[in-house]
């Protein structure tokens, strides 16, 4: 049998795969930090259409992806402020809370884009941001391929993740969140203030969630689509649960979904195969309730105030 | 009834109706706060929509047209949430009931109608509520968080509807992405001619009745709520959980279903892939706008119709995109937590 076929497929797929994975990741970890304080959001993924748009608007006025970038960070600390006032201050529900999030995100992106977009002269793409091809790694056949043609975006990763860790176990500002989600009465008793770390993380998850966002206008395509985000909000809350609330667990589990992308579109452009695209795009979603059907034989107790407001 | 009794009923229903009617304008004015910082001149933009919804009676049937799946979706919603079961799949369920319905009625479409009607309308509510009790299930056995598997599922949902539309159950033709129309004997009834207002409406506002009686008149209903108010104290008083989540869930499937069924069978006659423009996220703020009180759910569906058929005209006339409803409604249920938390609170402290 002739290996080198399949190992060209194998070398597409995986060198996808960091790439389909990274505005997973982002939003995975930002929600990491979120759940472990308590807070479940389940309305990042109108967040990240809030920071998919903020970028792009930005990006194509300004012309500066950079600039595209912070304005979608503000965009998600703005989103995280006004979540975070109506579960923690007022201590609304969250789960209801999050799905008026998604509503909003895809209302108002969906509107200012037909309103100041759609109606297209020119050109409405960006300049993305530019493959980095790392000198000599580059070359290395097949891993090269992998793991050194990417954007900044996505290498970004690589050192959030680690960054990510050592906030949330080494500082004492990780431990206080991790304790605010675990027991805030006792956290409170020994002069955390409980509320202040759960807006922090609130905050922290939802800009990473809107960097994620922005990754897809700036880094992936190369422009807003109305509803860009398609279910990735969702998909980093089951990452999040897989990866058992750590940063780690979530780069990895991320990457696994990045496999089942990169599996559905490769699969789809070549010739001569018979599976529906309808099975092939269904896949990421049947997989990731596959992996939590699976998690019961390895069940990682979740923060253990997820979903319950302070005082 | 005596008076006071009418006194304290009146003085209840108005605590409760407040909060709705306080929402709507809270979101209809950051919505025109937007409208102008986007260019557009709100007052324009909101009498085009309202002129869309209520111009004339013709406008008016379409508004409950509009609103009659909202009603099923949402009076199905009410009752997952008053169990704490957070069904976000109403979407999927509304497509597996378009799905199951349109198969009846193509494939069995030879049978007499007193038959087929009643016959898809069932099939319509079976694929829903086997949609939802599999979300049920997959809580109940492995622990997965409804939120998350019902959204997946309503990707699955719309995958499979696509697949059948562009594969199996295309029109012979085969020119488009749609079923051929489902038989002459699956239709539902057009009770207001010319008018597409059809009897499905009046099915939905039946089954608003219904299911308030069963959530609020009786011992079911007792269950299911007691579950959602607290688990493990259910439980506790022998409740069994696992078995309302499943019902609830069955209830709250089979309703966005017969929705599904009843878009076939009375309005579109076939399936195709768009068959809900998000009917089943537009149901989770119809039901929480009213507290998740069935009844209510008939007055917020037709709200929700009349902004959703007004905002069509918007985007025609005024060219003011469509999709500022989204956000509307997004705005609405965060007026409607806002006022509630503080009620609520205040509630549970008299308790």
């Amino acid at each position: 049998m002739d290996l080198l076929p399949s190992i060209l497929f194998l070398q597409s797929i995986l060198a996808a795969t960091w790439r389909m994975a990274t505005p997973i990741i982002y939003a995975a970890v930002g929600e990491v930090f979120s759940e472990r304080a308590g807070i479940l959001n389940i309305g990042i993924e109108g967040v990240m259409l809030i920071g998919a748009f903020t970028g792009y608007a930005t990006a194509f006025a300004s012309g500066n992806l950079v600039l595209g970038l912070l304005a979608a960070i503000l965009s998600g600390i703005i989103s995280g402020l006004i979540f975070a006032f109506f579960t923690i201050t007022i201590k609304a529900n969250q789960i209801v809370v999050g799905a008026a999030f998604n509503m909003i995100g895809m209302g108002l992106t969906g509107f200012l884009y037909r309103a100041f977009f759609a109606e297209g002269q020119g050109t409405l793409s960006l300049k993305t941001f530019q493959t980095i091809e790392i000198p000599f790694l580059s070359s290395i056949p097949f891993f090269g391929e992998v793991l050194f043609k990417h954007n900044i975006m996505v290498y970004a990763t690589i050192l959030l993740i680690p960054l990510a860790a050592f906030v949330l176990y080494h500082t004492a500002f990780g431990l206080s969140i991790q304790a605010v989600g675990e027991h805030p009465k006792a956290a409170d008793t020994v002069g955390i203030n409980v509320f202040l770390m759960r807006y922090l993380s609130v905050i922290i998850g939802s800009s990473l969630a809107a960097v994620g966002g922005a990754f897809l206008v700036l880094a992936y395509a190369d422009q807003f689509v109305e509803g860009i985000v398609s279910g990735r909000g969702f998909i980093a809350l089951a990452v999040v649960v897989f990866g058992g609330w750590s940063p780690w667990g979530a780069f990895w589990t991320s990457l696994l979904f990045g496999v089942f992308y990169a599996l559905q579109l490769r699969i789809q452009t070549m010739p001569g195969v018979l599976i529906p695209y309808q099975f092939l795009q269904a896949l990421p979603y049947l997989a990731t309730l596959l992996v939590l059907i699976g998690l019961t034989k390895r069940r990682i107790r979740a923060p253990k105030t997820l979903g319950v407001p302070y005082k | 009834m005596d008076w006071v009794t009418l006194q304290t009923k009146l003085k209840k229903f108005l605590r409760s109706a407040w909060t709705p009617l306080a929402a709507i304008p809270i979101a209809l004015s950051i919505g025109a706060i937007v409208l102008y910082l986007a260019g557009y001149d709100p007052v324009q933009a909101y009498s085009a929509m309202w002129q869309g919804a209520f111009k004339n009676r013709a406008a008016v049937t379409e508004v409950l047209i509009k609103a009659t799946p909202l009603i099923f979706i949402g009076v199905g919603l009410a009752v997952a949430f008053r169990c704490s079961i957070w069904n976000i799949g109403a979407e999927g369920q509304f497509y597996m009931g378009a799905v199951a319905s349109t198969a009846v009625g193509i494939y069995m479409g030879a049978l007499p109608k007193f038959v087929l009607v009643p016959l898809v309308l069932i099939a319509g509510a079976a694929g829903g509520a086997l949609w939802g009790m599999l979300a049920a299930y997959l809580k109940n056995r492995f622990g997965v968080n409804e939120v998350v598997s019902t959204i997946m599922l309503n990707y699955i949902a719309i995958f499979i509807t696509g697949y059948l539309v562009t594969g199996p159950m295309i029109e012979t033709a085969g020119l488009f992405a749609q079923t051929p129309k489902i038989s002459e004997n699956a239709r539902l009834w057009r009770f207001l001619p010319p008018t597409r207002l059809h009897i499905g409406f009046i099915i939905a506002i039946v089954l608003a009745i219904l299911l308030y009686i069963l959530i609020f008149k009786t011992s079911v209903g007792y269950s299911i709520r007691a579950v959602g108010i607290n688990p493990d104290a259910a439980r506790y008083a022998g409740i069994n959980v696992k078995r309302n989540i499943l019902l609830a869930m069955a209830i709250s499937g089979g309703a966005a279903g017969l929705g599904g069924a009843v878009e076939v069978a009375a309005i579109s006659y076939r399936l195709y892939q768009l068959i809900s423009p998000g009917y089943g996220f537009d149901g989770i703020a119809v039901s929480l706008l009213v507290n998740n009180n069935p009844l209510g759910v008939i007055f917020s569906g037709i709200l929700f119709g009349a902004l959703r058929s007004g905002s069509e005209v918007m985007q025609m006339n005024a060219k003011v995109p469509s999709a500022l409803v989204f956000m509307i409604q997004g705005l609405v249920v965060l007026s409607v937590v806002a006022f509630g938390v503080y009620s609520y609170v205040s509630k549970v402290k008299e308790e």
